[in-house]
């Protein structure tokens, strides 16, 4: 599959990329390699194969469900860029 | 020859037998490590007023009778494991100011054994990349020859074992970036089984791919080091229950009616004629021991590159949704509403082709698409793992080039990121499969190391370990070194 512009500008936005009006057609044309390479699988019949998530077919582990962290608040805070208060700072979302 | 550019395992004997504290060491090490830096900008940082202090620490330790495993031993972590209290990059200007609340598991592993990490080595930013060209911080560049690439992800760790400026070093593999690197600078490098080492820790590129493992001169201190570094770990929610065992146990155990699998697919025009025909005399020498080669078929490999690009980069734009500037990491300049800060916090702070792999991923995960991509590479990787599983009933091991070519130039491929992906095209099947693959040196072809990749059957690691052994006790590619200039 082939990825207009377009498609380029809305699948960006998805990720929450910026990209410049300017770029998108040389994005689009790197990409569209990529998906030249990908669109190879299409050639095989996987029709009732079981997709495979985790490569040892385990499922993933439990624990009981209790509190065993240490409260890292300091740690944690002191990589924020902005803050205040010990609470993340971000612009201003509600007028 | 000084002790800085011997295999670990000699600096092991030499800090316990007392011929060198681990101050004298470790300060030795950084010194060449610091100075060679200049050149092949293996490192992003270093931590040596740490080091110091930790070498003093051990050589009390052993004064007073302690016996852990890598005691007073210098290495490297490639700068993807968190380290606590510095700074760990990823390769990103995202993360340039980013320090690490906590220690990965496996630093805190090989800590508890011991070693003392020298610094933090280069890498493609978020471990994208098998050139190391996409650093935030630069190139690394070979030290075989400093106008070609030393591989990637992990082309710091790698370059900075082949240089001496460290006996070992950490590394990550989601598609080739142990093994690759470990290739194109005549090192060794493991990437274990799937959950064999702890994640936990490790900056997150594709969760169901992604592993750790160390990178050295040979086989044996691979043992030594996967030893330190593989557990249980109950953080990661997908650790092997295996955790770790001897992985020296096999190394000297001979090779005498060792099927080894050689698949078709590996063997084809898109090989370089001399990588061929280096591989083939490698295995020669492991034939005239008494291995048995075989010749076999793995019939959906050809897919596992398409398969791996989508699995991977799908992972990836999940993983990497966390960068948006509000808890950590870089921030943009005067954002003028909350979408603006996360959209130019992560254009500004990530890489062209980290940006590439978070498009593809977006897209291959957007409802449309979802099934003509993601689910069929799934299917394809199903399709993958049982042929491995086929195989092994045949063979003990398998066995191959480790990439279709020596080293590159740098700049030689930036242009076209197919022909960039296409350097993993014998790599990837192992994480697809989660099957455990080492690359060992091989020879050489115009004065370039050539690896050798050996595929083993799942927590095989010891066996595959000891052929790799084996090899470097007939053959002596492993301890040859590029000429440095200090």
């Amino acid at each position: 599959m082939t990825l207009s512009t377009d498609q380029v500008r809305h699948v960006a936005r998805l990720a929450r990329l910026a990209v410049d009006d300017t770029d998108v057609p040389n994005i689009a044309q790197k990409l569209n390699g990529v998906m030249e390479l990908l669109d190879t699988m299409q050639a095989l019949d996987t029709q009732g194969i079981e997709p495979l998530t985790n490569p040892l077919d385990r499922t993933q582990i439990l624990r009981p469900d209790e509190v065993t962290e240490v409260d890292q608040r300091a740690h944690l805070m002191a990589n924020a860029p902005a803050q205040k208060d010990g609470l993340f700072l971000v612009p201003k979302v509600i007028d | 020859m000084s002790l800085s550019t011997q295999t670990l395992k000699s600096q092991l004997q030499a800090l316990s037998s007392k011929s060198v504290s681990s101050v004298e060491l470790v300060q030795e090490q950084i010194t060449r490590a610091k100075a060679l830096n200049a050149d092949n900008n293996a490192f992003i940082s270093f931590n040596a007023d740490g080091a110091i202090e930790q070498a003093k620490q051990a050589d009390q330790a052993r004064a007073d009778g302690s016996t852990q495993p890598l005691l007073g031993a210098p290495i490297a972590h490639k700068d993807l494991f968190c380290t606590q209290g510095q700074v760990t990059t990823c390769g990103s200007k995202i993360l340039q100011n980013f320090v690490a609340p906590y220690n990965a598991t496996v630093v805190e592993n090989l800590t508890q054994a011991g070693a003392i990490s020298i610094g933090k080595t280069n890498m493609d930013e978020f471990a994208m990349g098998s050139s190391n060209e996409n650093s935030a911080f630069g190139a690394v560049k070979n030290p075989w020859d400093l106008d070609r690439v030393p591989g990637g992800s992990s082309g710091g760790s790698a370059a900075a074992v082949a240089a001496g400026m460290v006996a070992a070093a950490t590394a990550t593999d989601t598609g080739g970036s142990i093994r690759q690197p470990a290739a194109f600078t005549g090192t060794s490098g493991i990437k274990p089984t799937y959950g064999r080492c702890s994640r936990y820790g490790m900056i997150a590129y594709a969760s169901s791919l992604d592993q750790a493992g160390p990178i050295a001169q040979t086989a044996e201190d691979l043992a030594i080091m996967l030893g330190a570094m593989a557990s249980h770990d109950p953080k990661d929610s997908t650790s092997a229950t295996e955790g770790t065992e001897d992985f020296t146990r096999d190394l000297g155990r001979s090779v005498e009616g060792l099927r080894i699998g050689l698949p078709r697919q590996f063997f084809t025009e898109q090989l370089d004629d001399a990588v061929a025909s280096t591989t083939h005399q490698a295995l020669a020498e492991l034939e005239k021991r008494g291995a048995v080669l075989v010749d076999i078929d793995l019939a959906n490999i050809d897919l596992s590159l398409p398969a791996y690009y989508v699995i991977a980069p799908a992972e990836a734009s999940a993983n990497l949704s966390r960068f948006d500037g509000v808890r950590f990491g870089y921030r943009c300049e005067n954002p003028k509403d909350l979408n603006d800060l996360y959209e130019r916090s992560r254009s500004e702070g990530f890489g062209e082709e980290v940006k590439r792999r978070i498009l593809v991923g977006t897209y291959a995960l957007s409802a449309s698409f979802f099934d003509a991509y993601y689910v069929k590479a799934q299917q394809i990787r199903r399709l993958i793992k049982n042929d491995f599983v086929a195989a092994f009933e045949q063979v003990d091991l398998i066995a191959g080039p480790t990439t279709p070519t020596p080293a590159f130039k740098l700049g030689e491929k930036t242009d076209d990121p197919s022909d960039m992906y296409l350097q993993d095209v014998y790599t990837i099947s192992a994480n697809l499969a989660g099957i455990p693959g080492l690359s060992i040196p091989a020879g050489q072809v115009a004065g370039m190391p050539v690896g050798l990749q050996l595929l083993g059957n799942y927590f095989d690691e010891a066996r595959m370990l000891g052929v790799a052994h084996q090899f470097q006790q007939i053959t002596d590619w492993h301890s040859r070194r590029p000429e440095v200039s200090l």
